[in-house]
């Protein structure tokens, strides 16, 4: 009884956030049902689509599973956009620098690229947090500011494609080398590497939290850092490791978001959700929905990202804004944080309940 | 009526509370705003094409995306419309979903969905992709491309604001140093420089950041310029400012009146119509695309929309004119 | 460089950096109470969008700035009602809560404007003093003085407000009863609640005040810009919750935080347009702030103590 109610609660939240968004489909003047249909048909409707909704699931997945290294070290990590963004762009440079490697070598070396620069951009919130008492949550979002800035600058720039140098100046690189290019895996669909990338990593992750005595330890100063720190562990250096860890991550999905682009190039419009479409903030959604477990974390970026294939077709076909979805990803979020104190409600009525039936 | 408002304000307020009381209110808004989009079905052009059309941001936005839109208005075609797609990818998406449905034409309506079009349009050699603004189609057969020269009716409304202003300086808010936009802009200063003016200009980086615009503008005020002018959806910020200075503003792309209708001098519209009807006439022949497309001021693409409220001098209004014949006849540089 | 060196135009550009740090002032003064009483919300953007939209929605339909300023507060008292429910009756993590908070802000705000309004229509802009109806008259002697005029005197009132909030923000948390329960719940819940106080009433409370006043900080915003937009705040309010960091938890500091905040920005801008800073670079300088902002907390993390009970929630047991 105690087991069902833990898994019943969340989805039931999940469920009556999903209540609320078929009231606000109905307050637009549509029917839930269309809507509903819309969005299935938007995610699955045909083998194409479901290929686009496990791309779209893939940043989602990545930041999502980098979250819950953090979380479990009790680092609360912001920083996602800013660190997808310092993926994209190490692994931008490095893949006009040596455009010749062939794929079989330059795929491996844009990857590692991405996992430095997004490390990197993790590492920094860690150092400050650790060694100068600098409140990450403050940090990350100062540094998301950075790196867009950064990547604008960049783009208008020295990466800018020469061809729009004369021309249109759009900031964007020239077209990568296709031996960057993430391979597509079903010939005639969107489905590229990047996704099976994804998921071995979100299953390293698991390895690493569960499986390893890092990852114990990690799991150990997120728990108690007090007690952590008595058994010997080093808390400074378990909160530095888990937020380069999970900028790493960020940064592999930035990684993805260019090499397996349409475009096969880093785009910007000025802000960051032109080129990451919020997976920074959305991956946290993820994580959170998959109960901070990383293999959990798998279905639930495939949830999202079909949440949001969904609403682009939603938009398409019904007329309503695909900002539902965003509204709706904040209101998961609500639901499914609230729900633990209630799960807990329900566990003593049910003891109770159960308590009392054993004295009769 | 004051009641309804009311009513309307209070669903506003109370967000909840909307969701579960507009079904009522809601109605009437939906009605009226329903782009003209289609009820799922394709839209059937007086051309007898279906038309999508994939951009940026908003079909109403007083800007770039709804230039087009009411381009295609005047057309008769009521589109498919996905917009504000600024994420790059859900535009290529898009792209490629209105071209899996079977639509014959699709607007891509974003310089910087070009490199996506590359890797779509040759997956779908029978469907007819425009694309702009660009100013050639990147040798791709079913792909037309669509430009503004932006910079001729920037010159002249450069040449109007430098004549209006008598030497002073003209405060310009550009969005991203990129596109038709640096176009309008070097042209527009040139044509101030011609009546003896100067510009002092400021690229914001950022298509929507109206903050950044206001902000932008009001410096530009602060330092003593006599003219406002600025391209893209955040230039409503910099409108509202001139407004508040009684400033006379240029617009740009769509015409600025519905934001100021006292200080808008005149905008230039792009009428996109006059190169998609010929495009549209070459697709139902057959041709899917394999052309550039210029707006100009010659072709009537571009047009000078005058605010009749805006009283402008007989003098300035004859030298404008003047300026217009001049690029026409190419007597007269605008880049 | 020389231009931008006239008094005229360095007043100018403070008068600017006063008015532009009024939004960032009410969110951090609303959000210094939240979390002297133990309570970080992290939503205060998604509020200030939401009650942007409503101050809009409501000055577009009525041309009445009071009820804008109406709507604002009462959609930020609404989203505080959520949040305080959330946070503190069923014991949420406050962090994650406000980054729900924040998405369905930056998503709900811009589909009710899209639905409602659409085409970006400019609103009629704040009256500064002198402006006002009925008694503006008054006040042009005051606007038209050299020097002070353009830097005290030509605001709107919600400037005055903001700036009068400081002392009376922190009246209430030094002299109030209140205030006294505010500080004791954030440093030490258990010994709070064991001398009587009510933990959750009082956090509940100061979750109002903060989130109230984030949404006056969006009602200002969107009326000083007379226009609403799709993420019109830009993390506006993730900068403000940093500023009650920066300013150390003390509304004076936290007041200087946002003059601070408004004047890097204003000069940033203001050298833009004078030519100061080349366009090429402009890019490096919007990161200014960001990173004065990161420099700052590395000097003053390790100096100063927050609330103890900060993001700790407080049940009974």
């Amino acid at each position: 009884m105690k087991r069902l109610a833990g898994g019943v609660v969340p989805l039931g939240a999940a469920f009556l956030a999903f209540l609320l968004g078929a009231l606000m489909i109905i307050a637009l003047g549509a029917s839930p049902a269309d809507g509903l249909a819309a969005m299935f048909d938007g995610a699955f409707g045909t083998t194409d689509r479901i290929a686009a909704t496990a791309v779209r699931a893939t940043p989602l997945l990545l930041v999502g599973a980098g979250i819950t290294i953090a979380f479990r070290a009790s680092v609360i990590n912001i920083g996602g956009e800013g660190q997808i963004i310092a993926g994209a762009l190490l692994s931008t440079s490095v893949a006009l620098a040596i455009p010749d490697t062939p794929r079989i070598a330059l795929i491996p070396i844009v990857v590692l690229a991405g996992l430095i620069g997004g490390g990197i951009w993790g590492a920094i919130p860690g150092v400050l947090k650790a060694y100068a008492s600098v409140n990450e949550i403050l940090s990350t979002v100062m540094l998301n500011i950075v790196a867009i800035q950064l990547m604008n600058f960049l783009l208008r720039g020295p990466l800018i494609d020469p061809i729009e140098v004369g021309t249109s100046r759009i900031p964007q690189t020239q077209r990568l080398t296709d031996n960057a290019a993430l391979p597509t895996l079903v010939e005639g669909s969107r489905l590229h590497l990047g996704v099976p990338i994804a998921i071995v990593a979100a299953i390293i992750v698991y390895l690493i939290l569960f499986r390893t005595p890092f990852g114990f330890r990690l799991r150990a100063v997120g728990h108690n850092p007090d007690a952590a720190r008595a058994a010997g562990i080093s808390v400074e250096k378990n909160i530095v490791s888990a937020l380069s860890l999970s900028g790493a991550l960020s940064g592999l999905a930035g990684v993805i978001l260019v090499f397996g682009s349409e475009s096969l190039r880093l785009v910007t419009d000025g802000g960051s959700a032109g080129f990451t479409g919020s997976a920074g903030f959305n991956g946290i959604v993820t994580a959170l929905f998959g109960g901070l477990h990383p293999l959990w974390t798998i279905p639930s970026s495939f949830l999202f990202g079909s949440l949001l294939t969904g609403a682009t077709e939603l938009q398409r076909e019904l007329q309503i804004p695909n900002a539902l979805a965003i509204a709706l990803n904040g209101l998961i979020v609500l639901f499914v944080v609230s729900s633990d104190r209630v799960r807990g409600w329900l566990d003593t009525r049910l003891d109770r309940s159960m308590k009392a039936r054993v004295e009769e | 009526m004051k009641n309804k408002k009311i009513l309307k304000l209070l669903g506003a307020l109370f967000a909840f509370t909307l969701l579960a009381t507009a079904c009522g209110s809601s109605s009437t808004d939906s009605a009226g705003e329903s782009d003209g989009g289609s009820d799922g079905g394709s839209a059937e052009a007086s051309t007898g094409l279906s038309v999508a059309v994939v951009a940026p941001s908003a079909s109403d936005d007083v800007a770039f995306t709804q230039s087009m839109i009411d381009s295609l208005g005047r057309l008769g075609v009521s589109p498919q419309v996905t917009d504000g797609t600024f994420v790059v990818e859900e535009a290529a998406a898009a792209i490629r979903g209105f071209a899996e449905d079977g639509t014959d034409v699709v607007v891509a309506h974003g310089t910087q969905y070009g490199g996506s079009l590359e890797e779509i349009a040759p997956d779908f050699p029978e469907t007819s992709f425009i694309w702009g603004t660009a100013t050639d189609n990147r040798g791709l057969d079913n792909v037309f491309a669509y430009n503004p020269a932006a910079d001729q009716g920037g010159y002249v409304m450069g040449l109007i604001a430098g004549n209006i202003v008598g030497g002073e300086d003209i405060g310009v808010v550009g969005p991203v140093e990129a596109g038709d936009a640096v176009a309008y802009i070097n042209g527009f200063a040139l044509g101030a420089e011609a009546a003896g003016s100067s510009t002092s200009i400021v690229y914001t980086g950022s298509f929507s950041d109206v903050a950044l615009a206001t902000t932008t503008a009001q410096a530009h005020v602060d330092n003593g310029v006599s003219a406002l002018t600025g391209t893209s959806q955040s230039a409503v910020g910099a409108v509202n400012i001139a407004s508040a200075n009684e400033l006379p503003w240029f617009g740009t792309q769509s015409n600025t009146e519905p934001w100021s209708e006292d200080f808008t001098v005149v905008s230039q519209v792009y009428h996109w119509d006059v190169v998609l009807a010929e495009m549209f006439a070459l697709i139902e022949d057959g041709t899917l695309g394999g052309q550039a497309f210029e707006l100009t001021l010659e072709n009537e693409g571009l047009v000078l929309e005058y605010n009749d409220a805006f009283e402008l001098d007989a003098d300035v209004r004859a030298a404008a004119d003047e300026a217009v014949a001049g690029i026409i006849s190419g007597d007269i540089a605008t880049q | 460089m020389s231009e931008f060196f006239t008094v005229s135009v360095i007043f100018a550009t403070l008068s600017t950096s006063i008015r532009f740090a009024v939004p960032y002032l009410f969110a951090a003064l609303g959000e210094t109470v939240g979390q002297r009483s133990g309570v970080l919300n992290l939503g205060v953007d998604g509020i200030m969008l939401l009650g942007g939209f409503g101050a809009y929605y409501a000055v577009l339909e009525t041309d009445s700035h009071i009820l804008g300023v109406i709507a604002g507060l009462a959609v930020g008292l609404l989203m505080g009602l959520v949040y305080g429910v959330v946070t503190v009756f069923l014991h949420a993590k406050q962090g994650i809560s406000g980054i729900g908070i924040f998405l369905f802000g930056l998503g709900f705000s811009d589909l009710l404007f899209q639905e409602l309004v659409g085409t970006p229509l400019p609103i009629r802009p704040l009256p500064r003093l002198d402006q006002l109806p009925a008694v503006g008259g008054i006040f042009e002697p005051l606007v038209e003085l050299p020097v002070v005029g353009p830097l005290i005197f030509d605001h709107d009132l919600l400037t005055f407000l903001a700036f009068l909030l400081v002392p009376a923000v922190t009246w209430l948390l030094r002299k109030t009863t209140f205030g006294m329960n505010v500080r004791a719940v954030g440093e030490n819940p258990q010994a709070a609640d064991s001398l009587g106080v009510s933990v959750a009433r009082t956090r509940f409370i100061s979750i109002l005040i903060g989130s109230t006043l984030a949404g006056l900080a969006g009602a200002t915003l969107s009326m000083q810009l007379a226009i609403f937009q799709q993420n019109l705040t830009n993390g506006i309010g993730f900068i403000a919750v940093a500023l009650v960091y920066f300013g150390a938890w003390q509304p004076r500091w936290v007041m200087a935080g946002a003059l601070l905040y408004g004047i890097v920005t204003a000069t940033r801008i203001r050298w833009q347009s004078l030519d100061i800073i080349p366009q090429g670079a402009s890019d490096v300088a919007a990161m200014a702030p960001a990173v004065i902002t990161i420099l700052a907390l590395v000097l003053l993390a390790s100096r100063v103590r927050g609330p103890a009970a900060l993001t700790r929630p407080f049940s009974r047991h």
